[in-house]
Order: structure tokens, then C-alpha cells, then sequence
């Protein structure tokens, strides 16, 4: 009974997601305009540091105040319901952008994050990484995984504020400032 | 389903090309499939001398394969870095029939009349490293039509478009992990990794678990299809046993008579590390599991 089943292996998503994944407000973890409302963007860049046209992220949030919601309603939103979860397929310049809350701390002390899965054709398995906030230096000091990482590694996983209360954080698959990518066997 | 399709047909289904010249081959690549099949042929060999010296075998596909073109400039060149998943990536997030209708999981039936190609029924159970089913989760598929053609603008192979086949289905997995799909057995179709490059036929499968970081999406092959060894897609996977993981089982006890035939294929999802709440365990329909969190 003990025995462990190997897990199924991944594939690429390919470049013909566009149909069946993306769904009306798919990025709009909350709608825009909404009070606490922020946007998050970025641009998604390969190693030769073009922008992809073709990757697709995914977001997994806690709220803003820092409690994991456990809702339904992230594919058909009504509009008040905030899930926690958001999808966003980047367009042809390689932007992607949500809608959301800045997280809070799941924990007292813990430095918040989002949650990112990361999906592209020519990347052969999804990718995971984190969005920390830019602000709480005391928590971000003390996270284990940022604590585990060189300084400029480091970097790759905290957005960077903008001046409309928004964060910007772009991803790099290779090559110089290539975003730290996780595993979590 | 109605606002879906309407949807669906007004952003992304496109007129049937123009005729083309339809046997000159729009590749611009000049490698052929003796090279790439040399580079795979390569790589796999290299892979079993390592297992044999006592390596360990590759459950995953490589990031880095070059044999399949578009890899090479967007796999990570530094190692996945180790993490402990955190408080909420020990969670998934919650779907339900909120959001996923019951018909969505039949794909004939989405339009006025009946998909042309050979019906099919993929079945089979989601289940966790421990044998335990993965229930109320969201499970997406979409594929090419019979003709190996996909309803999407950037797919220009010359191939008929079938006005009554979209190829995309969700459903919810139930109490005993289980999906089950009603569609279209998908063809074989080209594209430009070199000359000549055929997809073997296949259906994407995005799939969710108890935690976010059980999130995979792939892609389930038909058994004995002659294009394996040649696509470098599928060649992702070094590992025999592996690649065999993502080929149904052709099932005559779920063959329907005068109907359509059945597929068998069960999806093994990593983990766990958290032990599953009674809603999870229960919640067959995802509606149930609302406020679960901690």
C-alpha cells in the first residue's frame, strides 16, 4: 500500500492553447478600477531576449489579508467574488497583465508572494516561480527561499513598485537576470 | 455553452484558407527527419548507457532538448532551485459547476451538427502519488480536429476546418477522481521544428491536484502510433517507461456498441505533502469545499 505511483509526465502547451484555455476575465482576479485593486504586468523574454508571444501564466494569491480562499468562480466570475487564482496568456508584444490584490502574509512575519505556473510553446514542462512584494525588506530578508539565493538571483523574484501602485515584474526563461525557477520535490 | 461558442467563432474561428499549392511544403527548415531522428536517436542512446551506469531514471521531460528547436532559446539554463512549498502553494484553487458546465465534457455536441471523424471516449481517474483520488478538480482538454487541423488563426496547415468541432471540453473530476471526455479521435498534423516535422495524434490535458504545486499540463498520445520515434515533442521524455505514461489503453469495456470507441488513461499527479481535508475528500463538486481554507 505504500507503493508511490510515478507521476504522469508533462508536455508543452504548445502554441494552440489560444481557443480552449484563455476564458472571458481570465486575468482579472478582480475587476479593474475595484477598490484595492492593483495591476501586475510584465513581459515574458527567451534567451536572446526577444519577447514570447506565445507563454501563458497562471497566478495563486492569498488575499489581502493574507488568508488562502478556497471559492469556486474563477473561470465564470461574478464580478464581487475574488478566488485567488487568475490566468493570463501574454499578447503578441509578450505583456502579460492582472488584476489583483497585493498579497498578504500567510503567516506573522512571513514575506507575501503570488504564486506563479508559467506555460509557453518550446518550454516542455510548466515552469513555477514567486512574485514577492517589494516593500516589507525585514520579511523578505528572513523568507527561506530568497535567503537560499545570490543577491542577484535574488532580485529576479521581487517586482519592482510603479508609480500607479501597480508591480511590474517581468520573467527571463535564460541567459543574464533568468528568472529563478522552482522546484518542490 | 451557446455564449462559449459564440464567443469562440467570433475571435477565433477563421474562414477555411485559401486553396494553397497543397503538396509544396511551406517549411522553411532544411533539416530533415533523418537529422533530427539522428539527434534523437543520440540523445536516447546516451540516456540508456547512463541508466545502465547506475543514473537515475528521468520522470519529466527535459527543459533542454534541443531536437525540439523551439526549447533551446526558452529552457532555464540554471537549476530548478529547491523550494518548501508554502502556505499557498499547499492549496489549488477551487473550481466547481459554477464554473464548469456538465456538457462541457462532450465535445460532438457543441454545435448544430454531428463532428465528422471517428467518436472516442477517453476515460480515466486522477489520482495522487498515493493512489488517492484527486476529486472536484478541474480537468481542460482541446486537440485538433479529425483532419489534424486546430480552430486557431495561427494554424495554417490545409486542412479542413470542421464547422461543428471546436476540440476543447472541461469537466470536474468526481468523487472517485474520475473524468470522462466524448470527442473526436484527433489526426496527425504537421508543423516546422524541421522538413516534414508530423505531430502524432494527441489531446492536451491541463489538470490541477490538491496543490498548486501538483499543476502539470501534457498531452495523452494513441497507442501504436508510427510518429513516435520521430517527433521530438513526445522524444521529450527519455525515458521509455515515461513516454509510456502518456499513451491511453484502447479499452473495449468502454467501446460503446453502434457508437464510438473507448480510451483508458489515468493521470498520476506529484505529491502530496498535505493531508487532504474531509471537504476535499468529499467534495464532489468543488461548490462544497467553499471556505475551506484555514
Amino acid at each position: 500500500m505504500s507503493t508511490k505511483l510515478v507521476p504522469t509526465p508533462g508536455q508543452t502547451v504548445g502554441p494552440f492553447y489560444g481557443y480552449a484555455l484563455p476564458f472571458e476575465k481570465d486575468n482579472e482576479l478582480l475587476p479593474p478600477g475595484f477598490p484595492g485593486s492593483i495591476r501586475l504586468q510584465g513581459t515574458v523574454y527567451d534567451g536572446a531576449g526577444h519577447t514570447i508571444p506565445d507563454a501563458i501564466l497562471e497566478i495563486w494569491q492569498p488575499d489581502a489579508d493574507g488568508k488562502v480562499v478556497q471559492r469556486t468562480g474563477s473561470l465564470v466570475r461574478d464580478g464581487y467574488t475574488f478566488t485567488g487564482w487568475g490566468r493570463g496568456a501574454v499578447g503578441n508584444s509578450g505583456v502579460y497583465t492582472f488584476t489583483t490584490v497585493d498579497p498578504g502574509p500567510t503567516k506573522p512575519g512571513a514575506a507575501p508572494f503570488i504564486s506563479v505556473a508559467l506555460f509557453a510553446r518550446g518550454l516542455t514542462n510548466r515552469l513555477f516561480t514567486r512574485i514577492y512584494l517589494p516593500e516589507d525588506t525585514e520579511a523578505l530578508a528572513n523568507d527561506p527561499l530568497l535567503g537560499s539565493l545570490d543577491p542577484e538571483r535574488r532580485n529576479t523574484l521581487i517586482a519592482r513598485r510603479d508609480p500607479d501602485g501597480g508591480l511590474t515584474w517581468d520573467i527571463r526563461l535564460q541567459g543574464e537576470g533568468e528568472t529563478v525557477f522552482l522546484d518542490f520535490q | 455553452m451557446e455564449d462559449i461558442n459564440a464567443e469562440l467563432e467570433s475571435e477565433e474561428l477563421v474562414p477555411p484558407a485559401e486553396p494553397k499549392a497543397a503538396h509544396q511544403p511551406l517549411d522553411k527548415a532544411i533539416e530533415s527527419q533523418a537529422d533530427l531522428s539522428a539527434e534523437i536517436t543520440a540523445i536516447g542512446e546516451a540516456y540508456r548507457r547512463a541508466l545502465k551506469d547506475g543514473g537515475q531514471p528521468e520522470i519529466q521531460p527535459r527543459l533542454d532538448y534541443p531536437p525540439y528547436r523551439s526549447s533551446i532559446l526558452r529552457h532555464p539554463t540554471k537549476s530548478l532551485q529547491h523550494a518548501d512549498p508554502e502556505t499557498i502553494e499547499l492549496y489549488s484553487p477551487a473550481f466547481g459547476h459554477q464554473d464548469v458546465h456538465a456538457l462541457e465534457s462532450d465535445l460532438t455536441i457543441q454545435h448544430n451538427g454531428e463532428p465528422l471523424g471517428e467518436r472516442i471516449i477517453v476515460t480515466g481517474k486522477v489520482l495522487d502519488g498515493d493512489g488517492r483520488p484527486v476529486a472536484g478538480q478541474l480537468v481542460e482538454i482541446w486537440q485538433a480536429n479529425s483532419s489534424g487541423r486546430y480552430i486557431h488563426k495561427r494554424d495554417q496547415h490545409p486542412a479542413p476546418i470542421d464547422p461543428n468541432f471546436t476540440g476543447i471540453g472541461r469537466c470536474i473530476t468526481g468523487p472517485d477522481g474520475s473524468y470522462r471526455f466524448i470527442t473526436i479521435k484527433p489526426g496527425a498534423y504537421p508543423w516546422k521544428n524541421h522538413l516534414n516535422a508530423w505531430r502524432p495524434a494527441h489531446i492536451h490535458f491541463s489538470l490541477f491536484g490538491t496543490e498548486f504545486t501538483q499543476r502539470i499540463i501534457t498531452q495523452m498520445y494513441f497507442p501504436g502510433d508510427q510518429l513516435f520515434p520521430l517527433d521530438p515533442i513526445y522524444q521529450t521524455i527519455v525515458d521509455q517507461d515515461a513516454r509510456d505514461r502518456l499513451v491511453a489503453t484502447y479499452d473495449h469495456s468502454i467501446t460503446e456498441p453502434e457508437w464510438a470507441l473507448g480510451y483508458n488513461w489515468d493521470i498520476v499527479l506529484t505529491g502530496p505533502k498535505r493531508t487532504w481535508t474531509e471537504n476535499e475528500a468529499f467534495g464532489t463538486a468543488g461548490d462544497s469545499i467553499d471556505e475551506a481554507g484555514e
